[in-house]
């Protein structure tokens, strides 16, 4: 178990569930960023089986096991996917220089629609300037139900985010986000490491939740207008590329998510779902 | 002499709501003079801030998104972009 104060708090928790990534900037040292890329360009990292305890792979000496062992990291993967969890797959994406165009946004894997989620985790070992492209994601993708490559016919969005980063940055994606890897318009190949995490014990307030109270999950006014940066207000804040009535559904999704993830039955933001569960039986007696 | 070609450019539009006249969240262009080249995530700016701006500039409506009720059982699920709304131009290109 790692220290809990290298854990992710409930107000990135909250972020993590609203948007579907965590973003860390240059937390992985330089000799482990440069360690990686002489492995890449060496001509890759092993791969495991399917299934694998993720403990059992990347012996020493190992770039990428010294990236996933550094405390910081282990605190991320321990908040959002518990010790102990499993290796699903690998891959070393390389974007080649002065590509012709961009990957199609598209979803990993195929259609998914657990509340339970696959991490994944994406390294940059070497700096991204926008001009070399970097991950495109679209935040707050990830309830989407789409399978795969469906969404390539859509180039862009209000609200879309390159990554554009220093060398050891880090993104852990839910597993549903959609993402692609933009045009590489530079003459240097570009690198991008990624791992798919399964969890093997139940999603229930692995995080520090130090700073969860009881406020966080009191009803509260609403269209009141206030300005709020606590919990309720992360889950709610909308994106730009939403459509009117669908980004109300996504903070429905986003509700329940949370819900799943801290056992609270209850919790609710902006009234959506309490509005719903309303269905008095009981009569009035005569 | 040839005679002038016309070849079809394509706008898709991702508006707020139904209404051509909501903004703009999200687009897509195929160039089919082949003298604009677009690609996933290459726009840092919409083309147009509402559907109506399209229309205004000459753009002609090819498709309306159809008013489809939700699914019994999925009225609460999200998916593919809603209000997506495909316009044309026809461009002359020398043969």
């Amino acid at each position: 178990m790692s220290d809990k104060q290298l854990f992710v708090y409930s107000h990135q928790m909250a972020a993590f569930v609203a948007r579907g990534f965590l973003r860390f900037d240059e937390i992985v040292p330089d000799e482990i960023n440069q360690a990686a890329m002489s492995a890449f360009e060496a001509g890759g990292i092993q791969s495991y089986p399917a299934g694998t305890p993720l403990g059992e792979c990347y012996p020493e000496p190992s770039p990428i096991g010294a990236m996933l062992r550094l405390p910081q990291i282990q605190g991320i993967l321990d908040s959002l996917v518990g010790p102990d969890p499993l290796f699903d797959h690998h891959a070393n994406h390389k974007r080649l220089p002065n590509e012709g165009k961009g990957q199609g946004l598209h979803g990993d894997s195929i259609i998914d629609t657990r509340l339970h989620f696959d991490l994944q985790l994406r390294y940059f070992p070497h700096a991204l300037p926008l001009e070399m492209g970097g991950t495109l994601l679209l935040p707050g993708s990830h309830f989407r139900r789409i399978n795969e490559m469906e969404v390539a016919r859509y180039q862009n969005f209000l609200g879309q985010i390159p990554m554009v980063c220093k060398a050891g940055s880090i993104l852990v994606l839910h597993h549903g986000i959609w993402h692609c890897g933009r045009q590489n318009q530079t003459d240097r190949l570009r690198y991008m490491y990624k791992i798919r995490l399964n969890p093997t014990v139940r999603q229930l307030r692995l995080w520090n939740t130090d700073d969860l109270d009881d406020d966080s999950s009191a009803h509260q006014p609403i269209f009141a207008g206030e300005k709020r940066h606590d919990v309720q207000a992360i889950l709610a804040k909308l994106e730009p590329w939403y459509e009117a009535g669908d980004g109300r559904l996504e903070i429905v999704n986003r509700t329940l998510l949370w819900r799943f993830l801290t056992g609270d039955e209850d919790f609710d933001v902006h009234y959506w779902l309490t509005r719903l569960e309303n269905m008095p039986e009981n009569r009035l007696s005569a | 002499m040839a005679s002038a070609q016309q070849r079809q450019k394509l706008l898709i539009l991702y508006l707020s709501t139904s209404a051509l006249d909501s903004e703009v969240k999200g687009w897509t262009i195929y160039d089919g003079t082949g003298r604009e080249h677009h690609t996933t995530g290459d726009g840092l700016e919409r083309p147009y801030a509402t559907g109506m701006e399209a229309l205004l500039d000459g753009w002609r409506v090819i498709q309306f998104p159809q008013l489809i009720p939700p699914y019994p059982g999925l009225e609460y699920s999200t998916s593919f972009k809603k209000n997506e709304y495909i316009f044309e131009k026809l461009e002359t290109i020398d043969p």
